[in-house]
């Protein structure tokens, strides 16, 4: 199954390495990845996403909290949460017919055209990945000659922000994060 | 007052109590060396030139594994660090605490395949706990601080200090931090009470329980806890290979070692349990064998104060984070108050009879066969001589197994090894961090003359500082656990592992100045190894064992431990 899991991590020298090295070295995927600076100086969020049985997912988690910089590890596809990713596309639009059909699917998809040439646009889209994948599917008749996507970011809803923290010394931590999962 | 990096490092590791370093000088380390020259006494540290910086490597992690205190290695930039990896490979897996300061080449130069130059802390980055490149000398103190207090906090580790010349060279004001919080790194020591006890109400059920103690209890220092709790319930009482002297292997409850060379008896208690009581070991694929076949009909209590080992290869019912000293003392204090709120502790009469048989029925065993040596013989002999209360400290093959088989350790600390890595050439560099470490004790190197001719330049080191480590050979002219194994698995085909090819020991030994001696029959063992172990200083003891002898039982690689080969 696929899971997004969020990173809050000190922004030092060589993390991403870390991340990734321990994704390598212990033989997990990571299918997107995506890293940006927080509010706070020096604190970065890293979302990726992966896939696994629930074992291997347990293990990302533990290891990736194992890391000594790594602030927080929190699995989002467990917790209620709100996800994006952005895909920017250059499509075939020439003039009449197939132009107009791109504007309407842009119009459909809430969707931008941020470039215009004779012959092509640049679109800009959001969505969570099933709604970029249909995006993309839509266009592909059309003719798409270069994608750009980065991956989804993650954002944990409010109310819920407490459910599934690795690193909280809330005493049902072992019992949370260990038995029901396993 | 204002000092140069190299001095600064020196004066961090006076605040961190460092007496002892173990390390290899280089042109990238030449300001510490410089400082270390001028300075080392007033500091009250002493630093041994070992000859290959990997066992500068292993011998802090001997210093580290016979006393807890974190071990300091110092080697140069580029191949000082490259030779250093293995060794810090060792300590990663072994989890022991340790410090490694590297040189590295000018900042301004890095990344520029400068003269000595390698990516140390790139290399390093999945055998540490965690490394460090300093690249301001401001940030030099406060790192080696945090360094030290992740390598022994928590799972203890090693940790890794990458130092360009330049962060040698500068001048600033040194202030040491008195303490660190370090918000991303909060190790959890005290186990989550219901998970307490549930585990206890567990443990005071099961009618065929074990309990499994493994490195870590070790790194908690718990000792007494382990040995309580074991008394309290009556609880039949095994050590992995790591965890040996942890519990007294003369204890009437002590089931000596399991896994692949573990006892019959002791694998079959395993394998038979309703209950395994982990603290502090990890399931590692050498003690349980095929995992689908591991205890099958056990509920498994784990506790570890490293959460991502617990569930990692074994699924656990009884899941408790926590460091193993604290939680077995919040264990104790549930015990009692179970018992008092009137829970009965549930009779093992018949399991403890049933593993009783299990023993008598196929116990350790090796056989005399005329004047040759049996390198069994030569490990009991060991014991009785030194009455089990040597330092050992072995390299890794057969005769690592016959040790921890046969040498009995009733205390802790005593014995040293490379279980997890598995490096050959560990056991020589590990007795002299031993040795230093502890100057009263009789430190003894179970070494095999392949490990033994990958590290024997350390001879040198032995007689420059006249340490009294005490090296006994076991010498069959093969690698023996290879060789067993192409004999057992391989039918006969004894591939690269004969290597009778080698030098005459005893007068390599004298031709660095150190004493030696050598038995080739059974009846010379027990005088020569007497002689030996009384004479001072660093001494060599060759013993010219059976060739071909093999190391049971054996759990083949993969199968059941039900599957294990007896004779």
């Amino acid at each position: 199954m696929r899971h997004t899991i969020s990173l809050l991590v000190e922004n030092e020298y060589g993390m991403l390495t870390r991340v990734a090295g321990l994704f390598s070295a212990r033989g997990y995927q990571i299918d997107t990845l995506n890293v940006a600076p927080t509010l706070e100086e020096g604190v970065s969020r890293m979302t990726l996403t992966t896939h696994g049985n629930d074992h291997v997912i347990q293990q990302i988690l533990q290891q990736s909290h194992k890391i000594i910089k790594v602030i927080d590890v929190v699995d989002m596809t467990i917790v209620p949460h709100v996800e994006r990713e952005m895909v920017m596309l250059t499509v075939n639009a020439q003039q009449g017919e197939q132009r107009q059909e791109v504007l309407s699917l842009v119009e459909i998809f809430r969707a931008k055209v941020v470039d215009v040439n004779t012959d092509s646009f640049i679109l800009e889209m959001t969505g969570n990945a099933e709604k970029v994948n249909a995006f993309i599917e839509l266009l592909k008749p059309i003719g798409i000659t270069d994608i750009v996507r980065t991956g989804p970011v993650a954002m944990t809803r409010v109310a819920h922000v407490k459910a599934q923290r690795l690193k909280d010394e809330d005493e049902e931590f072992s019992e949370l994060t260990l038995n029901e999962k396993v | 007052m204002k000092m140069r990096g190299a001095r600064i490092l020196l004066e961090s590791l006076r605040c961190e109590g460092v007496k002892h370093v173990f390390g290899y000088p280089g042109g990238a380390v030449l300001h510490i060396y410089d400082e270390l020259v001028k300075h080392a006494e007033e500091l009250g540290i002493t630093h041994y030139l070992v000859r290959h910086e990997q066992a500068s490597l292993f011998g802090a992690a001997g210093y580290a594994q016979a006393t807890g205190k974190t071990g300091v290695a110092l080697v140069t930039s580029g191949p000082g660090g490259t030779n250093a990896v293995t060794g810090i490979a060792n300590a990663f897996m072994d989890s022991l605490p340790m410090v490694v300061f590297t040189g590295q080449v000018p900042t301004h130069l890095i990344g520029n395949d400068a003269f000595q130059e390698a990516d140390l802390t790139g290399i390093t980055r999945s055998c540490t706990k965690h490394n460090y490149l300093v690249k301001h000398v401001e940030d030099l103190a406060p790192t080696i601080k945090e360094a030290f207090h992740v390598a022994s906090t928590g799972r203890p580790g090693p940790v890794l200090v990458d130092l360009p010349k330049d962060m040698t060279a500068q001048e600033i004001e040194f202030s040491y931090p008195e303490t660190i919080d370090i918000r991303s790194y909060k190790p959890q020591v005290y186990g989550d009470p219901k998970a307490v006890r549930k585990a206890v109400g567990a443990m005071l059920q099961a009618e065929r329980p074990v309990l499994y103690i493994g490195g870590g209890a070790h790194a908690a220092g718990a000792y007494e806890e382990v040995k309580q709790l074991a008394e309290k319930l009556n609880l039949p009482t095994t050590c992995t290979l790591m965890g040996l002297g942890a519990f007294p292997a003369s204890h009437p409850l002590s089931l000596g070692m399991l896994g692949m060379h573990g006892g019959y008896w002791t694998n079959m208690a395993v394998n038979n349990s309703d209950l395994l009581i982990s603290i502090g070991a990890r399931f590692d694929d050498r003690v349980t064998g095929k995992l689908s076949e591991f205890a099958s009909g056990a509920k498994f209590i784990h506790v570890d104060i490293d959460a991502s080992c617990i569930s990692k290869n074994v699924p656990c019912d009884y899941p408790v984070v926590g460091d193993a000293k604290i939680v077995v003392q919040q264990m104790l204090k549930e015990l009692e108050e179970q018992l008092a709120g009137g829970e009965k502790v549930a009779s093992k009469v018949s399991w403890h009879d049933q593993i009783a048989a299990w023993k008598k029925q196929h116990p350790l065993w090796w056989k005399e066969e005329g004047d040759v040596i049996k390198p069994q013989y030569v490990i009991e002999e060991l014991h009785r001589i030194t009455k089990g209360q040597a330092v050992v400290s072995s390299d890794v093959g057969q005769h690592q197994m016959w040790t921890a088989q046969l040498y009995g350790f009733d205390t802790p600390r005593n014995w040293l090894n490379s279980g997890g890595l598995g490096a050959m050439g560990y056991g020589f560099p590990a007795a002299v961090g031993a040795a230093v470490a502890r100057p009263n004790d009789l430190c003894v190197a179970v070494v095999g003359d392949g490990g033994f001719q990958m590290v024997l330049n350390e001879l040198a080191t032995v007689k420059q500082y006249n340490i009294p480590v005490k090296i006994l050979l076991i010498n069959n002219g093969f690698l023996g656990m290879v060789r067993q194994w192409q004999e057992q698995f391989y039918e006969h085909r004894y591939s690269h592992s004969n290597i009778e090819v080698q030098p005459d020991f005893v007068k390599l030994a004298d031709s660095y100045g150190v004493a030696a001696f050598r038995a080739t029959k059974m009846n010379e063992v027990s005088h020569t190894l007497e002689k030996a172990l009384n004479t001072p200083g660093p001494v060599l003891i060759e013993m010219k064992v059976a060739r071909e002898e093999n190391v049971f039982p054996i759990v083949p690689a993969g199968a059941a431990l039900k599957d294990m080969i007896l004779s």
